[in-house]
């Protein structure tokens, strides 16, 4: 793949330029296992954000079980502060059909009525299959369909971007 | 011979024992089971994994207990349980077992759990039913209960972590008990190096030694030291047999009180598959007190359930 | 009907032949062995290049299932699956229903094989009235109408008193005593042999020496009776240690082994395979191993085949509810010498198993080619290998673990009384 891929820091540094002015004391931030959370445990610390951090794995809420089965490594899913009536941030690595996004807001609504879900996401990819939309985006890509953008940490806690096999 | 449980892909397509269950998989059904007492923890305790599932309790044996729990676990998955006592409808009009099988097949079953008093009729099913569907063994016969055996496993995970450096006694009626013949086929897998039955020579099983187990006779020598005691329940047709003359007696030389348990390491767990009889295997004192994990066995045994429906469903 | 059999393996143990040679029948009887008769023409010639010559096989036990339990096989299809495997006379244990007890119902038995012309069927009588082990049967009534011996089939008899004064009531006549050895309260419920396989699969046992237990009391009692017995399907690496000893002791006892005991073991249960839930159970790989070894050095005389068919439904339940049996009069030959194969016992000392051995434990002039004898013949093919199907199986029975496995021994022709009743390839 001859893409030339974005460095996710700069991406990272983007994210938290846009979400600043948005934050408040009761803002909450929800990462989408596992990209999703190694970008929300940044955010989280570069925004100061209040309440602890939410944690959340969609295996239970996948809408592909029947093809592919459980997956064989399900993370915890944390939710550590009330979601009735919290404006919540979601937080995900790549962005492109949206059923991982959809998912995750079904599984946050079987633990409250949330009074808003707003999106954050590094990669806007394109390729929606859902009528989802991120309202935070730290870049665009046009990536052909066939090939899996993820993210990926370093031992030192690097983030950066690669395609999977 | 090829392992019924399997699929041709070799992912578990039934579980109907633990028996020859790769370490790998028990492994895996218990951290699923981790993420499960996360969802029953929570207040909407459903998942929506088996949503459009018909998943059927096919109970030739009656259990309110066991019935319930599989129904509870399959309803948190979304699923649609049917629950059929069979001791009483069609079985006893004379319907062959397969017969029965095949009927409810073509209700457009998915999952069917049965309990069965004789060894190897869930093995019978599992051999006889479409490709798509699947079996979990809720118990049959002397042979296995491989859901129990699981979510005692996960039991002592949950308190005691490493399996490799544990003692673990079961006692009782081993001879009559599945539940003992599961959990020591799970602990083997997962490499317990010291697993003892204890009971009367009347209620050891010829040869069980070579399932990777010592026999003692002995509750006092048995109870040495060991990291976990699980009792195991006695019914009263043993009484009836000429396998023991009284549950005093019973009681009095294999029954769990404080007394005998303090033989035990001093954070020892006491585990038992319930229901209790108290007075016959254990005390109350015991059963009630802090060692017993008794209540914990059964909120795990929920999410052990869900566990193993939803990886079977997912196969 | 002359007939002349040319050009195979002419091997009859009892007269210690085993060598290329011709055999001639005339009028039902062998006329000559080797060279013809002078004048001899014959009306039919069987070329048996490449087959052997044998006496028609004798079995000591094969269930006929009539009267009483025509659903599960009939006369005619159990004699049709005899002689197709080869089996020219063949004995069968009094339990049908009504158990063979009296005279009328052996005669009618004798009566209904003898129109089929197929095989020579020798009924066992029951040792007592309804196999009810209380009174004794009319055993002398019941020889006069055809019985070679006298059994309890499968039902224990309990009451030591009832069997001495059996025993003693059977010497007293010189009648053979066929008795299970099984202790039938350490057998009770039990379906699988107690050890290793049962507690794993969770199958109540039947432990070993609820055969010795019964083998020593049978000894016993043939030490105080001097009755002559047969014991019928040895299972016991234990048991035939005690016929050994018994044996040298000079007591006139004979043992059988069924064909499926000489070769599978308890390990081949599996995962509760209906197909291996036989009676007495199939024991341990020592057991298996002892009996195998006994049949070699002569402490068990004959094999049988035990032949037991169960319809398909009785097998497709739970290991512990469906029914104990396995069919086995075509399987007669194949697995003898599958055993002959894998023990390296010489063919002919082998053939003396399922040819003399029976004949002389049934108190026939058997099992032989004498000249002047009836010509009860078989001829097979010891190269083939076949596999076991279903659909290839004559028997009603189609139950046995050995289903789908290729076993040597192809039987092309049978013959009794000097008549072919069965020819291979003609269906």
């Amino acid at each position: 793949m001859t893409l030339v891929l974005p460095d996710p820091e700069t991406l990272c540094a983007e994210l938290i330029r846009q979400l600043k002015p948005h934050v408040t004391a009761d803002t909450a931030l929800v990462g989408v296992h596992t990209g999703g959370v190694w970008l929300a445990e940044r955010l989280h610390s570069a925004l100061g954000i209040a309440l602890p951090l939410g944690l959340l794995d969609i295996s239970f809420y996948r809408d592909d079980f029947e093809k592919t089965g459980l997956h064989p490594q399900i993370k915890p899913t944390q939710i550590p502060f009330e979601v009735d009536g919290r404006h919540i941030v979601l937080v995900d690595d790549v962005l492109y059909t949206g059923r991982t996004v959809r998912g995750a807001m079904n599984e946050l609504f079987d633990y409250g009525r949330p009074a808003s879900i707003s999106l954050a996401v590094l990669i806007d990819r394109g390729g929606r299959e859902l009528p989802v939309a991120a309202q935070y985006v730290g870049a665009k890509l046009e990536i052909p369909p066939g090939h899996m953008l993820v993210l990926d940490r370093d031992d030192h806690g690097k983030l950066r971007l690669k395609f999977d096999a | 011979m090829r392992n019924p449980q399997l699929n041709d892909k070799g992912e578990l397509q039934h579980l109907l024992t633990i028996e020859g269950l790769p370490r790998e998989t028990l492994t895996h059904i218990l951290d699923t089971a981790t993420s499960f007492v996360g969802v029953t923890a929570r207040e909407v305790k459903k998942v929506p994994l088996l949503r459009g599932k018909s998943v059927f309790n096919l109970f030739f044996e009656n259990s309110t207990r066991t019935r319930t729990t599989f129904e509870i676990a399959a309803k948190r998955l979304s699923a649609d349980v049917i629950n059929l006592n069979i001791a009483v409808s069609s079985h006893t009009k004379g319907e062959t077992l397969l017969d029965t099988v095949d009927n409810l097949s073509a209700m457009h079953a998915d999952m069917f759990v049965v309990r069965h008093a004789q060894s190897g009729a869930p093995h019978l099913i599992a051999r006889h039913v479409a490709s798509h569907l699947h079996v979990v063994n809720a118990g049959d016969g002397r042979h296995a209960h491989p859901t129990q055996g699981l979510l005692d496993l996960y039991t002592i995970r949950h308190f005691k972590r490493d399996f490799t450096r544990l003692s673990v006694a079961i006692v009782g009626d081993v001879l009559h008990s599945r539940v003992a013949r599961s959990l020591i086929h799970a602990l083997t897998i997962m490499g317990t190096p010291d697993i003892r039955v204890i009971g009367p020579m009347t209620l050891i099983p010829s040869g069980v030694e070579k399932l990777g187990v010592t026999v003692f006779h002995d509750l006092e020598q048995g109870l040495r030291d060991v990291d976990v005691v699980v009792m195991l329940r006695l019914q009263s047709e043993r009484m009836r047999g000429a396998l023991l003359p009284s549950a005093q007696e019973f009681f009095k030389y294999y029954g769990l009180t404080p007394e005998k348990l303090a033989l035990a390491k001093p954070d020892a767990i006491v585990m038992h598959p319930g229901p209790l009889n108290r007075g016959v295997e254990i005390d109350s004192a015991v059963a009630d007190g802090s060692h017993a994990v008794i209540l914990s066995q059964v909120t795990f045994g929920i999410a052990v359930r869900m566990a193993v429906m939803s990886i079977l469903a997912g196969n | 009907m002359k007939i002349h059999i040319k050009n195979g393996r002419l091997i009859d143990p009892a007269n210690n032949i085993d060598t290329r040679s011709d055999l001639f029948i005339t009028a039902g009887k062998v006329a000559a062995v080797g060279k013809g008769p002078g004048g001899f023409s014959a009306n039919r010639v069987i070329d048996a290049a490449g087959l052997i010559v044998c006496p028609g096989l004798i079995d000591l036990s094969a269930r006929l299932r009539e009267p009483g339990f025509e659903y599960k096989a009939t006369l005619e299809s159990e004699m049709l699956a005899a002689v197709a495997g080869g089996v020219t006379s063949l004995a069968c244990p009094p339990d049908t229903e009504p158990p063979l007890d009296e005279p009328g119902l052996v005669e009618m038995l004798k009566h209904r094989a003898k129109t089929l012309n197929l095989a020579h069927v020798y009924p066992i009588g029951a040792l007592t009235v309804g196999l009810a082990g209380e009174q004794l049967t009319e055993m002398a009534e019941l020889r006069d109408a055809g019985c070679v011996g006298f059994s309890h089939a499968d039902v224990p008899l309990q009451d030591n008193q009832v069997l001495w004064r059996a025993m003693q009531y059977a010497a007293t006549f010189g009648f053979c005593v066929w008795l299970r050895p099984q202790d039938g309260y350490l057998a009770k419920d039990g379906v699988a042999h107690d050890g290793e396989v049962a507690t794993r699969l969770g199958l109540p046992g039947i432990p070993a020496f609820a055969e010795t237990i019964a083998v020593a009391t049978i000894i016993e009692l043939m030490r105080a009776t001097g009755a002559r017995v047969h014991l019928c399907r040895l299972s016991t690496r234990e048991g035939v240690a005690m016929v050994r000893a018994a044996k040298r002791d000079g007591l006139p006892l004979s043992c059988d082994v069924g064909i499926h005991h000489a070769h599978l073991s308890e390990m081949d249960l599996g995962y509760f395979d209906s197909h291996c839930h036989l009676r007495p159970p199939l024991r341990s790989g020592r057991d298996r191993d002892a009996l195998r070894e006994g049949l070699k050095d002569g402490t068990i005389d004959a094999l049988c085949s035990d032949h037991a068919p169960v319809d398909e439904d009785s097998k497709l339940l739970p290991f512990g509810e469906s029914e104990a049996g396995a069919t086995g009069l075509e399987l007669l030959l194949p697995l003898t010498l599958k055993w002959a194969l894998e023990m390296k016992v010489p063919l002919a000392q082998a053939l003396l198993r399922i040819t003399q051995e029976p004949a002389r434990i049934l108190g026939l002039n058997a099992g032989h080619l004498s000249e002047g004898h009836t010509a009860d013949v078989c001829i097979f093919d010891a190269e083939h290998y076949g596999k076991v199907t279903a659909a290839a199986l004559k028997s009603q029975g189609k139950n046995t673990p050995f289903l789908g496995i290729e076993l040597p021994g192809k039987v092309r022709y049978t013959l009794v009384q000097g008549q072919v009743v069965y020819e291979a390839g003609t269906g």
